[in-house]
């Protein structure tokens, strides 16, 4: 795969960001959905109360996880489909290795999972030559890339249709030049029939489990997700824990939220109910914790927990929208994947909770509350305490400090910055302050509040 | 000795299986436990309810028509699509113009089916989707596989709201069900809408009055 080990996410999106033109459409494209989500849930006079129930739910869910997940099992065990237990992404590679294996089948296809990227399953799977194709449209797009989605929701946004059209060209044969969203959306429709039709065995992920009735939903626009299952003889569903409902009356609060917090659409295309094996058919589930229990033991982030993956926090994020999901080198990028990821390795994704103006507009469009910036922030102090923040960083943090904490400092501080930017703005007008990049620094003012207060306090 | 206690709890805990070692972490980590809370007051409108189903089908890239009758549903599937095609049904009534569904026959044998007509026991007036189970989809691929998809409902039984909806379907005796809200779509090249991703390129609903 193509992923920077080494650039942290200021260093990426100084990457994305030299392409003005990309960006700018980036951003438009993005805001053009946050405000498609605005209308449609402006629309429904209850969305707030939705909002809430379903936030009030997801808080009983992380309660009562134990009794759910027991409850979960026993049903699915009584509906025909096998359950499975992976601690970690090696164990689940391992799972499915081993049914597929069993079956002798070499070549799977995958619906959107966002958990089997986090596993990196592909790559496991193909070292031990099994071949599996993604058959979500913008997922098979970044794997003929060779590059992770940049979205959950929306895999390659980050593309332009021009090199869609010239990946279509490399790997499919259309004719050079064709870039035509219908046009290439036709011949991969074609394409990947074809891979549908010759599985054996089919992959999905999980939207919803129900464990009132061991059934679990997964939601698609494009029908993928149906087309491999149903044609399949071996189903395989991977869950991270997280994703059961006590019930399933729920899934009407979660539905109607789900589609209009992602897309603006009324509800998805195909909401699918999977609950019991067809004839001649072998069903398998995967629950997998990677992580989910520890996020579930610290209290000020195991709300990140209630996460639906609408994508809504990404579209309306400023600095996702103008960093590209890529730079957070994560498989779940934007404000949610900030929270989520320093749990998965603190050290490597210190840099995520600082992606962010903790404006809080993530937190006013998350269809379940996650109250994502205040996770934001609070994973700084985290970081910084766990010794997990870059140098420059904690250097910097140190000196704002020592200047905030004395009067006298500040005070100098201010009067200094303000003589550097009227007298000699070359000081600060230069490629080694970060700020003045794709910037240009303010006119500083001729006199602090303070100064300005001095002079013209009312005498009494 | 706190090291040594530590080892035998380690191995002890080496001997326990993924299941367990998961659930007794889930236990140990979840906070104290909140209350669900009621949703009994979610409900939707019945006012209008066909023609506010219609409206928003249409937006979302279907075509529907009310009709009297099978024989106008008859006529309009004459009218609207290729029906020197293979077309199948699961309604008798439909047998002397459409091949009946077999529950029986292997799936991959229906690529090739170019409209499907069947009946669903409800659609929700609020987000267009019907909802089908494996009963009556004949097959479960039928409604993905089809190149054209067209329903038969009655106006009856349209529901307001995703709640009325599940309270319709109860806990349910389907191995397989599911809402389908309009033709397949994908916006993944550059947010273009496309019908016809990998299902059906459209979807055409008949309510019946």
């Amino acid at each position: 795969m193509k992923q920077s080990e080494t650039k942290d996410h200021a260093g990426l999106a100084e990457d994305f960001i030299k392409d003005e033109e990309r960006v700018n459409w980036h951003d438009g494209a993005l805001w053009y959905i946050r405000e498609k989500r605005d209308i449609a849930s402006k629309q429904i006079p209850e969305w707030e109360q939705l909002r809430e129930a379903a936030s009030k739910i997801k808080s009983n869910v992380i309660s009562n996880l134990h009794e759910y997940l027991l409850q979960f099992e026993a049903n699915l065990t009584k509906n025909g489909i096998i359950v499975h237990w992976a601690q970690n992404a090696q164990e689940h590679n391992e799972i499915v290795y081993s049914i597929l294996k069993a079956k002798e089948i070499n070549q799977m296809v995958k619906s959107k999972s966002m958990l089997t990227e986090e596993c990196h399953l592909n790559e496991y799977l193909g070292e031990r030559g099994i071949d599996v194709i993604n058959s979500d449209l913008g997922e098979y797009i970044q794997q003929i890339d060779n590059e992770p989605p940049s979205h959950i929701v929306l895999p390659c946004i980050h593309k332009r249709k021009e090199e869609i059209g010239e990946l279509f060209h490399e790997h499919l044969g259309t004719e050079k030049g064709l870039s035509d969203p219908t046009l290439l959306t036709r011949v991969a429709r074609k394409h990947l029939r074809n891979v549908f039709l010759t599985r054996r065995a089919a992959l999905t992920g999980v939207n919803f489990a129900v464990a009132e009735t061991g059934e679990y939903v997964v939601c698609t626009n494009e029908g993928n997700a149906d087309m491999g299952a149903h044609l399949s003889e071996v189903q395989i569903a991977s869950m991270g824990l997280e994703k059961i409902i006590p019930q399933k009356k729920h899934l009407g609060i979660f539905l109607r939220l789900l589609a209009r917090s992602a897309t603006g659409q009324p509800i998805t295309i195909y909401s699918s109910h999977y609950k019991k094996p067809r004839k001649g058919q072998e069903m398998h589930l995967i629950l997998v914790d990677a992580g989910r229990t520890r996020q579930l033991g610290r209290t000020d982030f195991r709300d990140s927990l209630k996460c639906i993956k609408c994508g809504g926090c990404m579209n309306t994020c400023p600095v996702y929208r103008k960093s590209g999901g890529l730079s957070y080198h994560n498989t779940i990028s934007g404000p949610i994947g900030a929270i989520l990821a320093p749990n998965l390795d603190m050290k490597k994704h210190a840099d995520l909770p600082y992606a962010s103006t903790l404006c809080g507009s993530c937190s006013n469009v998350c269809p379940v509350k996650i109250n994502i910036h205040e996770q934001l922030y609070k994973w700084r102090q985290v970081i910084v305490k766990e010794g997990c923040a870059a140098n420059t960083k904690a250097l910097g943090m140190k000196a704002m400090a020592w200047t905030l904490s004395s009067p006298g400092t500040f005070t100098n501080a201010g009067k200094a910055g303000r003589w550097f930017l009227h007298n000699i703005p070359f000081v600060v007008n230069n490629k080694l302050n970060p700020w003045y990049k794709q910037r240009d620094m303010p006119e500083g003012p001729k006199e602090s509040f303070a100064e300005w207060y001095a002079k013209n306090e009312p005498k009494r | 000795m706190f090291s040594l206690v530590k080892k035998s709890l380690n191995s002890a805990q080496s001997f326990m299986s993924s299941r367990e070692k998961i659930l007794e972490a889930v236990l140990k980590n979840q906070p104290q436990t909140t209350v669900l809370p009621d949703i009994s007051m979610f409900k939707g409108d019945k006012n209008d309810i066909i023609q506010r189903y219609v409206d928003v089908f249409k937006t979302i890239g279907g075509s529907a028509f009310i009709v009297d009758n099978l024989d106008s549903v008859k006529d309009l599937i004459n009218e609207h699509f290729d029906v020197t095609k293979r077309i199948v049904t699961t309604l008798p009534e439909l047998s002397d113009s459409a091949e009946l569904i077999s529950a029986t026959v292997d799936p991959h044998t229906y690529e090739d089916v170019e409209l499907a007509v069947i009946r669903a026991p409800f659609s929700v007036a609020e987000n267009g989707a019907v909802w089908l189970t494996d009963e009556y989809m004949g097959q479960r691929i039928i409604p993905y596989i089809c190149q054209h998809l067209a329903i038969i409902i009655t106006a009856e039984s349209i529901v307001p709201t995703l709640h009325e909806a599940y309270e319709k379907i109860g806990l349910g005796s389907y191995g397989f069900g599911g809402f389908i809200g309009g033709p397949s779509k994908t916006a993944d090249i550059e947010q273009a809408l496309v019908l016809g991703a990998h299902g059906p390129l459209s979807m055409t609903v008949f309510i019946l009055k």
